[in-house]
């Protein structure tokens, strides 16, 4: 019964926003007299002069973003698992993956733009007193984009890669093959590597899926004229010319189509390497000079551990900054005058909590009943909302609200934002919920104690930690939604990310520094709470302590 | 008699069509009786039927009787069937004494759970964290809890086989001896002839 209606939940929106961009893709839509079927807004979105470039972009920035990201991950995996640096990182993981992607993408910016803190370093070593005249945010190539999005898939693939550690056996299969004479780089890859991919290979094509469709972080980075598909439907989705709308629909529709053929690419991609890799094993050659990767795998994970760090840290200047004037490291002054234009931010920020709270609270519920009926949704369900495009199904959905009169607001957001949060939520607390030995439900019925009893005094103080970790990553989940806040809201639901990214434009650098502070407080707060309360409630109890 | 016995009377369990075992036994108050088979001569499955927790790939006929009572189609903690496994499975959450007074029934708890900690040897343990006892007292711990929840039958399941050898003989003498003292039917699981030799009773195998 829960499992039905959790499925209805996670399946029905998208499958209703696919029909919803079928429709007026092809001509159907009444809400503006038109009701015959053809294909004027293909060839509208054909003949449009953007459409080539701007999907070439899409292309390639999803593709580089993965191949960096695959190449980044498997690196740090590689020269780090095992090592005190690699527990050192695994702290860092988790909030890193609950940073909002705008805000780790405002915090890039704070870093590489020509006045940012790279240029500001050169600057004092080399005396340059004015910025160089260089574009490298929203650089036509996207590169700061395909940067951007890397620097934030890097450590979900981490994390997923921690989950599919137990099952390689990666310390045993690097003795043998270091007896065998393989250098640690060349044995994880020959060994342990393909146990690992098989398991996150979900997860790659989710990277490839986001990374290909991304809105936030492809306006904050990326190119501008054109820009990337994506970005181009929602701007057409948000044209209060609603013929437009048709337009969008068709480039949702190429949208998903450049996903599927993104994927076929990176099968045969996978196919190339496998091929590669056993030409090498057939070969029998020892790779001694993938040892000299080790080295960049350990810069790689600091690299992105200082950037994202970093990021928020001149972020966080930026809003207390008076005067600062290039190339100080430092303002000149301080004021907290950025902070005293509070209206705004006070009321989106009571959204974004009031938003991620529900979704929160609707997606605890789902997780009791499920944990308390021992029953669990199949892995490629909580996947499917994630696949689908969100700039492909969202717009239908807007589509299909206008048809029936429903009205845009804040429950249309409530239901949306859940159907990406239940399913980060239900896959990070499987896995605990799992592993839960049922053995101590039969000892508690044995002493004589209810179901009820066993799951309230047993069970749940058992799960708690992995289940408020997981309320944090959902917590976080929904305070960096974009599109499904600001296409399902109508404009009306206003949270930290709507307002973050719509002030990229502007580039107030102060005002962005207040929204990317506030949204990394919104996002990491419960995560620290999550992480606090259960080492506190359970301070004298060591066999609670690891989690 | 039949106040204190452990009956299963035809008891068979099967798994698609397949029959695993089929058991008929009555176990005396104060008997040990061993089942001794291979892995998957479904001795663990007997267990989970009888303290109510099949799973519902398998299917069972028969009766279990205790004391006199129908348990078999029970809720599982309505048929005061007591077990223990070869982990002691202490509550990681709860105190040692937590643990005691989660299984404990009726009053005059806290003198019940000091006397019951001071008889196998671990007075004023109350407040210790279990995490932080030795495995031996551990498994003392696991089988005074089991105990004072009164329990009619007692049943094991490979209870001694993470123990170290020394520890073994110890508390396997432990279990039988309180078992022994309030007259329960035990029935135990084990491939270990030595854990078979030690309870001293009827040996029943198992074919695979």
């Amino acid at each position: 019964m829960v499992r039905l209606l959790v499925a209805l939940l996670l399946i029905g929106p998208v499958a209703a926003g696919l029909v919803g961009v079928v429709l007026p893709a092809f001509g159907y839509f009444p809400s503006i007299g038109r009701t015959t079927f053809g294909f004027d807004a293909f060839r509208e979105l054909f003949m449009w002069p953007g459409f080539v470039p701007s999907v070439r972009l899409s292309v390639t920035t999803g593709l580089g973003a993965t191949v960096l990201a695959v190449i980044g991950a498997s690196l740090i995996s590689a020269a780090l698992v095992g090592t005190t640096s690699w527990q050192r990182l695994r702290v860092m993981l988790g909030p890193f993956l609950a940073l909002p992607h705008a805000t780790a993408a405002f915090g890039l910016a704070f870093i590489i733009a020509p006045s940012g803190l790279i240029v500001r370093l050169l600057a004092v070593l080399f005396g340059w007193d004015r910025p160089p005249d260089l574009v490298i945010i929203n650089d036509p190539l996207g590169h700061a984009m395909i940067l951007g999005l890397a620097m934030k898939e890097i450590p979900f693939l981490l994390l997923m890669i921690i989950a599919a550690l137990p099952q390689s056996d990666f310390d045993r299969r690097l003795q043998v093959s270091g007896a065998l004479g393989y250098g640690r780089i060349a044995g994880w890859f020959l060994t342990v590597w393909p146990a690992i991919y098989g398991q996150i290979r979900l997860p790659v094509y989710l990277v490839l899926a986001y990374s290909i469709s991304v809105v936030d972080v492809a306006i904050i980075l990326g190119p501008t004229t054109p820009p990337p598909l994506a970005v181009a439907i929602t701007r057409l989705m948000n044209d209060p010319d609603l013929a437009m709308r048709s337009k969008a629909a068709a480039g949702a529709l190429v949208q998903l189509g450049l996903v599927m053929a993104a994927f076929s690419i990176w099968w045969a991609v996978e196919r190339m390497c496998r091929a590669f890799r056993n030409g090498i094993i057939n070969g029998g050659g020892r790779l001694p000079s993938a040892e000299v990767t080790k080295p960049f795998g350990k810069a790689t994970a600091y690299a992105i551990t200082a950037m994202l760090i970093m990021g928020i840290v001149i972020a966080a200047l930026w809003s207390v900054a008076g005067f600062w004037g290039f190339p100080d490291l430092l303002p000149n002054s301080f004021t907290l005058r950025s902070w005293a234009r509070r209206d705004a931010l006070i009321d989106a920020g009571m959204e974004t909590v009031l938003i991620a709270g529900a979704a929160v609270v609707a997606a605890l519920l789902i997780a009791l009943s499920l944990t308390y009926t021992d029953r669990k949704l199949p892995t490629w369900l909580l996947y499917a909302p994630l696949i689908v495009p969100q700039v492909t199904f969202l717009p239908g959905l807007q589509t299909l609200m206008l048809f029936a009169g429903l009205e845009a607001g804040f429950f249309p957001v409530l239901i949306v934002h859940l159907i990406f949060v239940l399913p980060y939520v239900l896959l990070t607390f499987q896995g605990a919920s799992d592993a839960w030995d049922r053995r101590f439900a039969v000892i508690g019925a044995a002493l004589g104690r209810s179901r009820v009893s066993i799951f309230v005094r047993l069970q749940l103080p058992m799960l708690i930690g992995p289940l408020l970790g997981a309320l944090a990553i959902g917590f976080a989940v929904s305070v960096g939604q974009y599109l499904p806040t600001l296409l399902i809201g109508g404009g009306r639901v206003e949270t930290l990310t709507t307002e973050a990214v719509a002030l990229a434009s502007g580039g107030d650098r102060r005002l962005i520094g207040v929204y990317a502070v506030a949204q990394t407080i919104a996002a990491l707060l419960p995560f620290v709470i999550a992480a606090l309360l259960p080492a506190i409630v359970w301070r004298n109890r060591k066999g609670m302590t690891h989690g | 008699m039949a106040e204190r016995t452990l009956m299963l009377d035809d008891v068979r369990i099967s798994l698609g069509g397949t029959e695993l075992l089929a058991v008929d036994l009555t176990v005396n108050a104060g008997e040990v009786v061993t089942i001794m088979g291979p892995s998957g001569s479904g001795k663990s499955t007997l267990l989970a039927w009888l303290t109510g927790n099949l799973p519902s790939a398998f299917a069972a006929s028969g009766r279990a009787l205790l004391g006199g009572t129908d348990i078999s189609n029970l809720p599982p903690e309505q048929r005061r069937m007591g077990i223990l496994f070869q982990d002691d499975l202490l509550f990681p959450h709860m105190s040692v004494g937590q643990n005691l007074s989660f299984g404990l029934r009726g009053p005059d708890r806290k003198s019940r759970i000091a006397d019951a900690l001071a008889s196998v040897g671990l007075e004023g343990f109350e407040g210790r964290d279990p995490a932080t006892l030795s495995g031996g007292q551990r498994s003392r711990v696991a089988l005074m809890r089991m105990l004072l929840s009164e329990p009619k039958a007692l049943l094991l399941d490979e209870p001694f086989a993470k123990l170290d050898a020394e520890l073994r003989g110890q508390v396997r003498d432990l279990v039988f001896k309180h078992a022994k003292n309030q007259g329960l039917p035990v029935l135990m699981v084990t491939h270990d002839v030595a854990d078979a030799e030690a309870a001293g009773g009827r040996v029943i195998t198992l074919r695979s």
